[in-house]
């Protein structure tokens, strides 16, 4: 997880202390919620913000409406909207949702943004291929942070 | 669809505006001759999964539906034109072409379709119609088989299917293929990948939605092989499963291959009742 890596290493040069990021498979979950930070390090609502609305990145709104970037075209139906789930859920619920929905919604076909094993024939990216040792999560802990800390804007 | 309704209108009052892709309320008849049955009550296959079953004609733009009703649009039909030239063609030791046995195409072949994948009593196995046409060629045409994705073999598949538009699929799931339907049935509801998706999450559980700028429909294989717009050729059955599968960040069977099979057979019943529609346009 070459990724995971360089991100702790520029959170560690940021801050010039060891804060340490917690791995996808050590995530405490409490119904469904995670109150501790996976980082340590405040998110960055504006890099979030890119995260939910990028295609190679999170993608979020492949499946969900947000009228809040109303300019990015071709929102999907799939799951509920997230206008307003800053009001709806706490910081430590949305972080739960993100890292693995299915911890608070059994069965849901939401992804796991932050979780590296249990999976089924995971494949090495979109190639068809089976993963090698590059495979990590669909977004790494600080990805994570930024998105929570960008879906906490979003107010009715 | 109730269901549906009810969401349609709770997006309603959150986003005025937002667009909804229900299926497209239409008929299709194939050059003013062929009636299709393409939206149909469901057969038992799908009984509790599925209130209704509807072809992927009816997820798709005016034109591109347009485009199948008659063979002068239709782009799949050079290829079964291209596939008529090799039916009378004689390759292999034996000497033989398709049409030494089988004669002419429209009479030997018309019904094929409807019940492949089905089971071959001397091989002892379950054959998709690729597997037979290969079986044809190595048997008794003693020619090299062909590719199982490939053109020529798609557009062999595509002349067979294009002979039996309209007749419904009647693709059998008891007796000897049960095992390999239960198998295929196990794999559609299987979550694949890093993104574990199912079939069934996308294609039964929210056909008529859209996922980015892709309208979902039930995922049916009546129209196989499928000409597509966005890749401007014909596709076959497992190719398609390849491409789906991949999308969900998973390691692929791979086309003939047994689960890719069973996939079919399973896949290919949901749509019993459905006409035969191969070659098909869709984007």
């Amino acid at each position: 997880m070459r990724r995971n890596i360089i991100t702790l290493a520029l959170a560690c040069a940021a801050s010039g202390a060891a804060a340490a990021e917690v791995a996808p498979g050590n995530v405490a979950f409490e119904v469904g919620a995670v109150t501790q930070s996976l980082t340590g390090q405040p998110g960055d609502p504006v890099r979030g913000r890119e995260v939910v609305g990028t295609k190679s990145l999170g993608n979020c709104v492949a499946c969900h409406v947000n009228t809040e970037m109303s300019d990015v075209p071709f929102q999907g139906e799939i799951g509920p909207p997230l206008d307003g789930v800053g009001d709806r859920w706490s910081e430590a619920e949305l972080r739960g949702i993100v890292t693995n929905a299915k911890m608070m919604f059994p069965g849901s076909m939401m992804p796991s943004f932050y979780k590296v094993d249990g999976f089924i024939r995971p494949g090495n990216a979109y190639t068809g291929d089976a993963a090698d040792d590059s495979f990590g999560p669909l977004l790494t802990a600080q990805q994570i942070e930024d998105v929570v800390a960008y879906l906490l804007t979003l107010k009715e | 669809m109730k269901r549906t309704a009810a969401i349609t209108a709770l997006l309603g009052a959150i986003t005025a505006g937002a667009a909804w892709a229900e299926p497209a309320e239409d008929k299709l008849t194939i050059n003013g001759e062929i009636e299709m049955t393409t939206w149909t009550e469901p057969s038992a296959v799908v009984e509790g999964a599925l209130p209704e079953v509807i072809s992927g004609w009816h997820f798709r733009g005016t034109e591109t539906r347009a485009m199948q009703s008659d063979d002068f649009d239709n782009p799949g039909m050079i290829f079964v034109e291209d596939a008529m030239a090799a039916w009378d063609e004689v390759e292999g030791e034996a000497g033989k072409s398709c049409a030494s046995c089988h004669g002419d195409v429209e009479d030997s072949m018309k019904g094929v379709r409807a019940v492949y994948p089905k089971w071959n009593e001397t091989a002892g196995e379950v054959r998709t119609l690729e597997m037979q046409v290969n079986a044809c060629r190595t048997e008794n045409m003693q020619a090299e088989p062909l590719k199982y994705t490939g053109t020529d073999m798609t557009s062999m598949v595509a002349l067979i299917s294009s002979v039996s538009r309209g007749l419904p699929v009647n693709v059998a799931t008891d007796g000897p293929v049960a095992e390999t339907w239960e198998q295929g049935k196990k794999l559609y509801y299987t979550r694949t990948g890093q993104l574990e998706l199912s079939c069934a999450n996308c294609h039964e559980d929210n056909y008529g939605r859209m996922i980015r700028a892709d309208h979902l429909s039930q995922g049916q294989i009546n129209g196989f092989p499928v000409y597509r717009l966005k890749n401007t050729k014909l596709n076959s059955v497992h190719a398609r499963f390849k491409g789906c599968v991949r999308d969900t960040r998973a390691e692929t069977y791979k086309p003939g291959s047994p689960e890719f099979v069973a996939l079919e057979l399973y896949v290919a019943s949901r749509g019993n009742g459905l006409s035969v529609e191969g070659p098909s346009v869709r984007n």
